[in-house]
């Protein structure tokens, strides 16, 4: 299959590794891989911040860059929430609205692919250590997903899941919410980081890298000891 | 907390610093919430389907909420024939003086109240006081609350946030009472105190969980059977309805109470569950002799007009929203400043109070979704916060945040100038130690608790261009 992905703008210039390790994975499944260079950010900032008509500048730029894939895999739950439910929002009653509509329907969050469009589970990753999965809220609440990610973990030899508690619970990220609001982010980051220091873990994992920066950003000041962030593609791809 | 000298956004974030700061209450409050997901859980498991019972409940709100003229006429007219009285306010100010020109025509001294937050939103309370009512919550928490002069932290948990230690000191002081910490001997104390008013009490106010219009009756579900007394010893009673109470028919409460007691508390039923369809009927011995509604709009039908989220009306206050939301668990009720905390409150309060006043309880969210969710009655919660969010902008652009969207536009629009800023990003965080943590560093409200992931050397743009070039 002819796969397009979408690589947010934050994982394009501060998590590269994420886009490195999806294009591995999926040209190891024997699938060929495009990235259309044009491709900016999805339009979330200014359309969570209630700016909608930048958004939407931003927004039909992305339907015209990915018009003509067949699927589109998001390298974040977030951002992938954007494509496939709030572009639906942004282009309501608009001329623009088929076309989302279409965009929503091809694209899938990384792991939701996998396992529900390709069928695979075992991608033959091989991993060492005692790993957790935080979900992202908008991949859980928006997409719905919720097993994906943790059958493609099972599969992994080598590794151990362990859950952690309120593993739904948000991490207190947000987009602009963080910077916004502070005191309430932080004290999100600190009830979601001491739920992953409980279960005894090296490593975190989740399919959406926001949500990473959030937990290792706070983890680097207040664990009292290492523990490592990893999206679910950096983990599929070691072998 | 509703008064308060700074404007309510920058009240919201001073109060949110110093909340979030204190760890003991937010464990206290972690701890008040810690069985409720298990409990419900449990609770939701003995519906055949829980989510088709949410279509259900929300499919009955609808057709209250959209056909309110006439259910709510329906109402009126079953109410009244059995010898109810029922007022329309328009807001809070017409609600306030029926109740006290009422109190002052019947000759009252001494009220007890169950638990209504329409009586918070109007602030009623303090206006009877004024007038030199006594009046007396009769709901535990309430009680509580009203002893320690605060609002509810919660408005179905009012009092969550206080341990037993602090109850027993405040029964103590307020009350006379002997020091304990022992939750039975707490409750006695209370049941003691209460009791005596209930018995001279002269007037009992109430809210309503349901109006319904079939029968032309209130409904009011409760744990304590506080509500039971109020509306059933002093002479005369008065109900403070919202208008998005309504529900057409009784046996939509064969849905609706199993669902409020299971998302509010895990509860299969809530204990006491009473329908009111007026005053005390010839050869009926007990019961008010007048029996009053007040049926509130208070800008209700402000958001009734507002199409895309007059879903917000179909609330049923079970308060599940805040349950499981970490804004509320990390902030509090209090710093809200709000009748109507949470999630919801975020919702509705621009609608009933003004949006620009209140439009940064919209932006305090993660938009995790938890709330929309946990919401029996299928709110699209989460997404009505973004639209306040749009909304507001709509209405009145903040100059700085205009600035900075145009400039996001301008980059994004023009793909060379954001690949130059991917690749001066590494440079630009060489030099971000000099001003780390100072009023110059432009990332300080992350940095001051977090840190920040440095840039990429190479961004996967350019990975990707350099491996395809490579292959050429």
């Amino acid at each position: 299959m002819r796969v397009t992905l979408f690589i947010p703008c934050f994982i394009d210039s501060l998590y590269p590794g994420v886009g490195v390790a999806i294009v591995r994975i999926l040209e190891r499944l024997g699938h060929e891989v495009d990235y259309p260079e044009a491709q900016i950010c999805c339009g979330q900032p200014p359309f969570n911040s209630g700016y909608w008509d930048e958004a939407r500048v931003i927004a039909e730029r992305q339907l015209a860059v990915f018009r003509d894939a067949e699927v589109v895999v998001s390298a974040s739950g977030s951002c992938g929430a954007m494509f496939k439910v709030f572009y639906g929002e942004l282009f309501q009653d608009r001329p623009e609205q088929a076309e989302a509509k279409a965009l929503a329907e091809k694209t899938f969050e990384f792991s939701e692919f996998l396992v529900n469009k390709l069928g695979v589970r075992d991608v033959g990753a091989r991993f060492e250590g005692k790993v957790t999965f935080h979900d992202g809220c908008h991949g859980l609440r928006e997409l719905g997903t919720k097993a994906a990610p943790r059958e493609l973990l099972r599969a992994v030899k080598g590794l151990e899941l362990v859950e952690m508690g309120e593993a739904e619970s948000c991490c207190g990220f947000g987009g602009m919410f963080a910077v916004k609001f502070p005191q309430i982010s932080t004290a999100m980051a600190e009830v979601k980081c001491n739920s992953i220091i409980d279960t005894g873990v090296e490593y975190v994992v989740s399919n959406d890298s926001s949500c990473l920066m959030q937990i290792q950003g706070y983890m680097n000041r207040h664990s009292p000891r290492v523990i490592k962030s990893l999206h679910l593609a950096e983990v599929l791809a070691q072998q | 907390m509703s008064e308060t000298a700074l404007p309510p956004g920058a009240q919201f974030q001073t109060d949110a610093d110093r909340t979030t700061a204190d760890e003991p209450r937010r464990a206290a409050v972690r701890k008040a919430l810690g069985n409720y997901k298990s409990a419900r859980g449990k609770t939701e498991n003995a519906f055949t389907s829980w989510q088709h019972a949410r279509e259900a409940a929300a499919e009955i709100k609808y057709e209250g909420v959209n056909h309110l003229d006439r259910y709510l006429r329906e109402f009126e007219e079953k109410f009244t024939a059995r010898g109810g009285k029922v007022h329309w306010a328009s807001n809070g100010a017409q609600a306030r003086e029926y109740i006290l020109n009422l109190a002052r025509e019947k000759g009252v001294k001494s009220i007890v109240k169950s638990k209504a937050m329409t009586g918070e939103e109007i602030h009623l309370n303090p206006a009877l006081e004024k007038e030199g009512y006594e009046v007396i919550e009769s709901d535990l928490g309430e009680l509580i609350q009203q002893l320690m002069h605060e609002p509810p932290y919660h408005f179905v948990f009012p009092c969550m946030h206080l341990k037993r230690e602090e109850i027993g000191e405040l029964f103590e002081r307020e009350l006379g009472a002997a020091r304990t910490n022992n939750p039975e001997e707490l409750t006695m104390i209370a049941r003691r105190f209460l009791r005596r008013h209930f018995a001279n009490a002269d007037m009992g106010i109430s809210g309503g969980n349901f109006i319904v219009a079939e029968t032309g009756m209130i409904s009011i579900t409760e744990n304590e059977g506080n509500a039971r007394l109020t509306a059933g010893l002093p002479k005369v009673h008065v109900a403070l309805v919202g208008i998005e109470k309504i529900v057409p028919k009784l046996s939509d409460l064969a849905l609706l109470l199993p669902m409020l007691a299971t998302a509010g508390t895990g509860q299969h039923l809530t204990g006491y569950n009473s329908m009111y369809g007026g005053p005390r009927q010839p050869g009926e011995n007990d019961g008010p002799e007048e029996f009053h509604v007040v049926l509130l709009d208070n800008h209700r039908t402000r958001l009734l007009a507002d199409a895309e989220q007059r879903d917000a009306l179909h609330c049923i206050r079970c308060g599940a929203c805040l349950n499981v939301c970490p804004i509320f668990k990390n902030i509090g009720g209090h710093a809200y400043g709000t009748t109507y905390q949470g999630p919801i409150g975020s919702v509705i309060t621009p609608h009933f109070r003004g949006l620009q006043d209140w439009k940064h309880l919209s932006g305090a969210s993660s938009l995790c979704g938890a709330c929309t969710e946990a919401c029996p009655v299928k709110i699209d919660i989460h997404h009505h916060l973004l639209q306040n969010r749009r909304n507001a902008v709509a209405e009145k652009k903040v100059w700085w945040e205009r600035l900075i969207w145009a400039g996001y536009v301008w980059m994004m629009k023009r793909q060379w100038a954001y690949l130059m800023a991917t690749r001066l990003a590494p440079l630009g965080q060489k030099l971000h130690p000099l001003v780390l943590g100072t009023a110059l560093d432009p990332l300080r409200s992350w940095t001051a608790t977090r840190d920040f992931p440095d840039a990429a050397p190479q961004s996967f743009h350019d990975w990707w261009s350099g491996r395809k070039a490579a292959r050429k």
